[in-house]
Formats: structure tokens, C-alpha cells, sequence
């Protein structure tokens, strides 16, 4: 089929192509001269579209604003990267933001990690009910999970601050944690812990030195999305925040009464740090060269 | 025969000598397991001795797997009792007894080098570091796979993983090795190699082998002894010469290599040999079965015990039949006969024989020795079908 459309399409490279053209080759020809062009075009232009905002965030991270609000470009400076924590209220709620993200993707990797096992592994009543509706927290729109979750803090007549958000995000985490092992718990063959215990290991040295290190790559995974995930939330840490200020509520709210370029300083610096996380992961990824 | 291997008792008695000495290295004592309505194993009662070669051999689902998981420890009987040296085992989990498995698809660690799966065991069990270290290397030596040791699974191939899987079963110096059909997953060429390689380590290091197969060739080669399983029933246990020339049920003539079963009315029983009507003729052959009486029987002759004449041979056991087919095989010649009542008879005939220019059509006679027939209890004689065997 593809042959075909070759020899149709490109008359000239046809020969080529027959005497072993490498597959970039083939692809290339599929297309032809015109189609080519447009394609790289398409491609260029999606991942233009897909960086701009991240572009314009670190652009604004050099600007030298005129008045409170860093939306206009004026001219470039180093100051605000000189001085990142300038602003008391910014840093606490940066802060509050890393200290939320850590607890919470700590706590939901290791109940999601177990859920993951014990979905895949075990046999238990509610189990399929379980598995199924696992994803049921991502359909549900945001705002509607953040109001409910108000409610019942309310009713049980806790204080929102810390904690509930810690909860609130738990929450909507456990889904894509438990989601993203369940995928490496499946993929593998568990016969190795029977191998484990035959060669005298205990059950809790089978666990930490089979099980766990086996699904290490998936629950790596599922703590960066889940860290991801909390430092994003705005809508359900709107709901449930309090007076406790995040780093996604101090812009919002800065956004009517003075926005400091040091925001962009600190979503550069995150960005920069996920970088290195991700360098890292796959560094160690081809290290391990397992998986 | 070699009254050690095949004449000890479960509790550990000998039964020539009737002395006590050492107990059998594993004893299955009327051991039944059940999963809800299913037996997989049915009051299974035999021993292992220390040093032996034992196969179980059986169809898939005849309950073999599950016989070594529960020496192993991953399953619990639910009636009988499994004993390792003589102590009962029954409910000891995995990793308190001193056997070790080789697993099917070896179930090697992915994220551990060769030389760290090999080093699982005695890491687990907190030997000595240097002792550790000289274990390892000798072990790996073993299977010859120094070169291999800082490589990880995924890197090698089937025939090196099986070695690594090996050697890893065998560094905790078990009472015996289990092994489930280690070598399904190879190749035919690598799987004769390691069948070679597996005979070599067991005699090198002299431990107790017990080895789950399907494959009766397999069995027949490498074992000491086999037993015979078929629906979670052990029907016979012996060297692979007694399985194979005396088989005692019909199953295990029809599972082990190839066999004329024909029905048989037996006249007369007399010191282990049976007089009976086949095809409408007086032979005689051997009987060890006690469940064969006077009546209805199954007589087993193995084909290429047969021979072919033209004129009828001097000697009771012959039947006349009819020529039906002859391939050539290789090392035979096979000869499809339509015995009397339309009995297939086939036989096998060597290079040596000497063959008479036959054709589809003409009327042979078929003889044997006698002690190359048996008679068998009475069973449903399975539609003969050369692949049936070969493949499962």
C-alpha cells in the first residue's frame, strides 16, 4: 500500500527508496515536496503555540516594570532575578505552596502506591467498583470538587489552612498517582516475589527489595505529576485555603492590586528546577536500563 | 535396580533391609489438594531420595506444578503431609524451607546484575560477606557464566538466563532443586544443551533435582525415576526403562513414546504372565499390574518390537493383518497394519530389518517376544495420533 503511494507520488525518488531508504526517507517521500513544507510548518507552529506563555513568563522575569503591575515590557534588568524574595506576603505563599505540594505528594504516593497493588493484585470485595471508578475524580469538574470539599469541611467544622488543602489535594492526587502505578504494577511479571521468598527473603525483604524497586519508576512518575499537580491547583485550594495563601492565590489576587515581576522570577525558577528533575529522571532512567 | 531409589517408604524406612537410616530428602505423604471443587492433586504418596533425578510428567493440569509448589511452599495441602529431611513442612512458608525453585520463565530480578540475583539468596539469608562473595563465584563458575556476572537479564539471552536462574536457585546449597519446566521456554537445539548442562551440574554437585516436564522425552533421558501423573493421579512411578518397556495403566503407555494398545481378553493369569485372545489370536505377554484379572484387558506392544514376515513366524504371539500404509521416517519405517476387527497395528521397523518388499494390501504377520507385550487394565484406548504425544 505505501509502496504504491510512493511510486505514485514522488517518480524520481522511487529508485532510491528501493535500493533501502532508511524509514526518515520513506517518511519524507510520503509527502512529497509541498507536503513536506506544510508539515514542518504544522510542527514548528504547534510547538511555538505550546512554549509562548513559558517564553513570555521568563521574558517578564527580566523586565523593569513602570508602575505594580509587570504586563508591559518597559526595559530589561537583572534586579528582580537579584533579588527574588522582595516580597514578604510572595515568599510565604511560595513556601506554603512547596510545603502543601511535598506533604500531599507524599502522602497520596504512598496510599496510592498500596491502592495500586492491591487493585491489580488482590482480590478484594469492591475491587472492579474500585478500579473502575478510579478515574470517576478527573471527569468531575474542579470547581464542583472544591465546593463539595468546602462543604464537608465546613460541616465537620474544621478550620480550613494547611491541612484542609493538604486533604483537598490528596484527593484529586490519588486518582493520577494510583492510575500511573497501576500501569507499572501491571506491566511486570510478579513471579519474582515468589523467587524472592523461595531464596529466604521475608516478606518485608521481598517488598523492599523486589516489589518496590520494580514499581520505583512508576511511583517517580506519579510523585512528579502529583507534586506537579498541587503546586498548579488554584480552583480547589481557592475553596479550601482559608486565609492560608498559596502561590496560584497570590497571583490571582495580585492580579488586581500589583503584580510583581518576582512572580516570574519564581515560575522561571520552578521551571528551571523541573528541568533538572526531568534531566535527572532520564539520566537515571539509562542508568538503570531496566524498566 | 537400585533398591535405595525406588524401595524407600515415606516415613523413612527401608523396606529391603528394614533398617532406619537417613529419611527420604522429600516425602509426600497422601498428600490431596483441592481449590474449591477442583483436585489437583489426588492422595499423591511417594519419596524423593537424596541425590536422585526425579521428573514428574504429566499432561498440563495433571497437577505436577502443583506437586512442586507445595514442596516449595507456595501451596499448603489440604490433607497429607510434606516432609523435607524427614520434618514436616507442611505449613512452613517459602522462605523457611531449604529448597529453592527454578522457575518456569526464570523470574530473574530485572534491576539486579547477574551477580546480585545470584546473591539474592545468601544475602537474604545474612551469610558472611566474603563468604558471599566466594559462593557467588563459584556458583557462577558453575554454569559458566563469569564473563556474564555484571550484566543484567534483560542483556542476555534465554539459554544464559535459565544458567543465571540456576545458579541462583542452587548458591543456597538446597536439600533439593525444584525446577518447573525450565527449559520450555528454549529453542529445541539450546534445550538439548541444557538438558546436558542440567545432568552435568546435578552430578557435579549431587543434590536432589525433582523437575516438572510435559516433555516425555525429556523425562526419559535426564530422570532417575519418573512419576507419571494424569489428573492430579500419580499412575506410575519407576525408572524411565520400567515406564517405558512395563508401563502399568494405559495413560502411561499412550503418554510415554508410542504404543500399540489393543483390546484383550486375558484366558489365563500365571506368575506374572498372562495368556490372552488379541485380534482373534492366542499370545502371551507380561503382566505387573494387579488390577488385571481374567477378562477384559488392554495388551501393550511398543512398535518397534514388532517384526514383519510374510510367512507365519515359529511362536504363539503373532497377529495377521493387512498393510495399510508405510512412511519412511528417518531411522524407521513405519508400518500401518489393519489388524482383525480393523485394529490398527504399527509397526516400527530398523535399517536391520528384513523388510519384504510390501505394498498397501498384502497380509503380514506381526510377532514379538513375549516379554516385549504387557497386559494393562482395562481402559478407553485413546485414538491413536503420532502429534497428540509430540506436542502439547
Amino acid at each position: 500500500m505505501s509502496e504504491a503511494v510512493i511510486e505514485e507520488g514522488t517518480g524520481e525518488l522511487t529508485g532510491g527508496v528501493k535500493r533501502g531508504g532508511s524509514a526518515e526517507a520513506r517518511a519524507v517521500t510520503r509527502f512529497g515536496g509541498m507536503g513536506d513544507v506544510v508539515l514542518k510548518v504544522l510542527a514548528w507552529g504547534t510547538l511555538l503555540f505550546l512554549f509562548l506563555p513559558i517564553f513570555v513568563i521568563i521574558a517578564f522575569s527580566f523586565n523593569d516594570p513602570a508602575g505594580k503591575f509587570n504586563l508591559k515590557w518597559q526595559s530589561f534588568t537583572f534586579d528582580n532575578w537579584a533579588d527574588p524574595f522582595k516580597y514578604e506576603q510572595l515568599n510565604t505563599a511560595f513556601l506554603n505552596s512547596l510545603e502543601i505540594a511535598l506533604v500531599s505528594t507524599l502522602l497520596s504516593v504512598v496510599i496510592g502506591s498500596f491502592l495500586a497493588i492491591a487493585l491489580v493484585r488482590q482480590r478484594f470485595l469492591g475491587r472492579e467498583t474500585l478500579d473502575t471508578f478510579l478515574v470517576l475524580p478527573l471527569t468531575v469538574a474542579e470547581v464542583v470538587i472544591g465546593a463539595s470539599l468546602l462543604t464537608l469541611f465546613l460541616d465537620l467544622g474544621w478550620n480550613r489552612g494547611f491541612w484542609t488543602i493538604v486533604l483537598a489535594h490528596v484527593a484529586f492526587q490519588l486518582s493520577f498517582v494510583a492510575l500511573t502505578i497501576r500501569a507499572r504494577v501491571r506491566g511486570h511479571d510478579w513471579t519474582t516475589e515468589d523467587a524472592a521468598l523461595d531464596l529466604g527473603a521475608g516478606p518485608v525483604r521481598t517488598f523492599t527489595r523486589v516489589t518496590l524497586p520494580l514499581i520505583f519508576p512508576g511511583i517517580v512518575a506519579a510523585a512528579l505529576l502529583a507534586f506537579a499537580l498541587s503546586l498548579d491547583d488554584f480552583i480547589i485550594t481557592f475553596f479550601n485555603a482559608g486565609s492560608t495563601l498559596t502561590y496560584p492565590l497570590f497571583v490571582n489576587a495580585a492580579v488586581k492590586n500589583g503584580l510583581p515581576p518576582q512572580v516570574n522570577v519564581l515560575a522561571t525558577a520552578i521551571l528551571l528546577g523541573s528541568l533538572a528533575v526531568i534531566g535527572a529522571g532520564s539520566l537515571w532512567a539509562r542508568r538503570r536500563g531496566d524498566t | 535396580m537400585d533398591p535405595t531409589l525406588t524401595d524407600v517408604v515415606p516415613d523413612g524406612r527401608d523396606v529391603v533391609t528394614g533398617a532406619d537410616p537417613k529419611p527420604p530428602t522429600i516425602g509426600i505423604d497422601h498428600v490431596t489438594k483441592a481449590f474449591k471443587d477442583f483436585v489437583a492433586v489426588d492422595d499423591a504418596h511417594f519419596s524423593i531420595a537424596q541425590g536422585e533425578f526425579f521428573s514428574m510428567l504429566g499432561p498440563s493440569g495433571c497437577g505436577k506444578t502443583t506437586t512442586l509448589r507445595m514442596i516449595a511452599g507456595f501451596e499448603t495441602p489440604t490433607t497429607g503431609s510434606i516432609r523435607l529431611d524427614g520434618k514436616d513442612v507442611s505449613r512452613t512458608p517459602p522462605h523457611k524451607r531449604n529448597v529453592n525453585t527454578v522457575f518456569q520463565h526464570y523470574a530473574l530480578f530485572p534491576h539486579m546484575t547477574v551477580w546480585d540475583n545470584v546473591a539474592f539468596g545468601p544475602r537474604s539469608k545474612k551469610w558472611a560477606k566474603a563468604e558471599i562473595a566466594r559462593k557467588v563465584d563459584d556458583v557462577i563458575g558453575v554454569v559458566r557464566m563469569e564473563e556474564f556476572a555484571g550484566r543484567k537479564p534483560a542483556q542476555l539471552s534465554g539459554g544464559q538466563q535459565q544458567r543465571v536462574a540456576l545458579a541462583r536457585a542452587l548458591v543456597n546449597e538446597p536439600t533439593a532443586l525444584l525446577l518447573d519446566e525450565p527449559l520450555g521456554a528454549l529453542d529445541l537445539k539450546l534445550r538439548q544443551v541444557m538438558q546436558f548442562e542440567l545432568k552435568r551440574i546435578q552430578r557435579e554437585i549431587g543434590i536432589t533435582f525433582v523437575y516438572v516436564t510435559h516433555d516425555q522425552e525429556e523425562a526419559l533421558t535426564m530422570s532417575d525415576r519418573i512419576a507419571v501423573m494424569n489428573e492430579g493421579r500419580v499412575e506410575q512411578i519407576g525408572t524411565p526403562t520400567e515406564i517405558y518397556d512395563s508401563p502399568v495403566t494405559v495413560f502411561v503407555a499412550g503418554f510415554i513414546g508410542q504404543a500399540n494398545l489393543w483390546p484383550a481378553d486375558v484366558g489365563s493369569l500365571n506368575a506374572g504372565e498372562a495368556i490372552a485372545t488379541v485380534m482373534g489370536s492366542q499370545v502371551t505377554a507380561a503382566c505387573r499390574s494387579t488390577e488385571v484379572g481374567v477378562g477384559a484387558a488392554v495388551m501393550m506392544v511398543r512398535p518397534e518390537r514388532l517384526s514383519l514376515s510374510v510367512q507365519r513366524p515359529e511362536g504363539v504371539s503373532v497377529v495377521e493383518g493387512t498393510v495399510t500404509d508405510l512412511t519412511f521416517q528417518g531411522p524407521v519405517v513405519r508400518v500401518s497394519l489393519a489388524g482383525a476387527g480393523d485394529v490398527p497395528v504399527v509397526a516400527h521397523l530398523g535399517p536391520d530389518a528384513e523388510l519384504p518388499a510390501l505394498r498397501p494390501g498384502d497380509r503380514v504377520w506381526a510377532s514379538w517376544a513375549p516379554d516385549a507385550a504387557c497386559v494393562l487394565p482395562p481402559a478407553e484406548i485413546p485414538v491413536a495420533d503420532d502429534t497428540s504425544v509430540e506436542e502439547t
